[in-house]
């Protein structure tokens, strides 16, 4: 089975990637703050959905649905872990600039 | 190729979706990035919809949207961040949008001229056309994936401890200890009142 209500596999497939994309440039070309950058990781995150549930229809196994669950779990507590210390970082310098984040140089 | 009304709508929730991923990396201003971030949540929950898979599709609006989207949004407007807007040009940027192009080329040629039989590939927990998406993924989430699903919810739960952590800042307010010396400096002046109650009009403390 190959085409699913018209729609072919590659057509996820091709979206998938253009996003896996979009993310993995937005944390090249951010140099503006942290936000931003863990956007991008929700962004990569939601692509790798897509490909898993995707492949998960086309392929008629549900173990795929399974598996974006549990990305979905991983996506949660990235978020709430960065964001937290994004803010006890804040905290500390006042700004969450990226470039200003060189206390680790020695 | 024959255009049908699923078709029509993958191409529009599709192009929706990568748009307004681009605003998202591209907006200076994180609030309108935070939106398109939602909507873009929300065009791909519409695709898993039109894959058949609604359970996930749920599940991407009521985490993604409901609460990651939600957080960023509360972290956002919590620390009042003033971006200073660079004019200088980041000179590398070129190379590492050819980089992602790159990236991307790749995985389309590899996925346009893989040969991958799709009889050849073994189906370890085949969907039951009889029943629904929601309970095909029970009946497996919560029989042979038990263990991992565990283990699932004590990630969450080692996450919000860590949150909660690395936020409380100061500790000494929430316990209660025993100070020897507070207790041994009391004395009789300091810790007794005597007052004089006059009778049906009570005492004011």
């Amino acid at each position: 089975m190959n085409i699913i209500n018209g729609i072919e596999q590659q057509n996820f497939i091709i979206v998938s990637a253009l996003l896996f994309c979009i993310g993995i440039s937005g944390i090249f070309l951010n140099r503006k703050n942290v936000i931003s950058l863990l956007m991008s990781i929700e962004l990569m995150l939601l692509s790798v959905n897509i490909n898993f549930v995707a492949f998960s229809v086309y392929l008629q196994d549900i173990m795929g649905q399974i598996f974006a669950i549990f990305v979905l779990t991983v996506a949660g507590a990235e978020a709430a872990i960065g964001l937290a210390i994004i803010v006890v970082y804040f905290q500390n310098r006042q700004t969450i600039e990226i470039e200003d984040a060189s206390s680790l140089k020695s | 190729m024959i255009l049908t009304f699923p078709l029509i709508l993958f191409y529009i929730f599709a192009s929706v979706l990568i748009a307004s991923s681009i605003v998202v990396i591209s907006s200076r201003n994180m609030i309108v990035a935070i939106m398109f971030l939602i909507l873009a949540f929300i065009n791909a929950s519409a695709l898993f919809v039109l894959l058949g898979a609604e359970f996930i599709a749920t599940l991407i609006i009521v985490v993604y949207v409901g609460a990651i989207a939600v957080l960023f949004l509360f972290v956002v407007m919590m620390l009042d961040i003033d971006i200073k807007i660079k004019n200088a040009v980041n000179r590398k940027r070129p190379i590492l949008i050819l980089i992602s192009a790159i990236m991307f080329f790749e995985i389309l040629v590899i996925s346009n001229f893989s040969r991958v039989k799709y009889y050849e590939t073994k189906t370890l927990y085949p969907i039951n056309q009889d029943i629904g998406n929601v309970e095909s993924i029970g009946k497996v989430l919560y029989t042979d994936f038990a263990l991992p699903f565990e283990i699932a919810g004590a990630i969450l739960f080692v996450a919000m401890i860590g949150a909660i952590v690395l936020t409380l800042k100061d500790e000494t307010r929430y316990i209660r200890k025993q100070q020897i010396s507070q207790q041994v400096a009391r004395n009789k002046a300091t810790s007794i009142e005597i007052v004089k109650v006059i009778p049906y009009t009570g005492i004011n403390l």
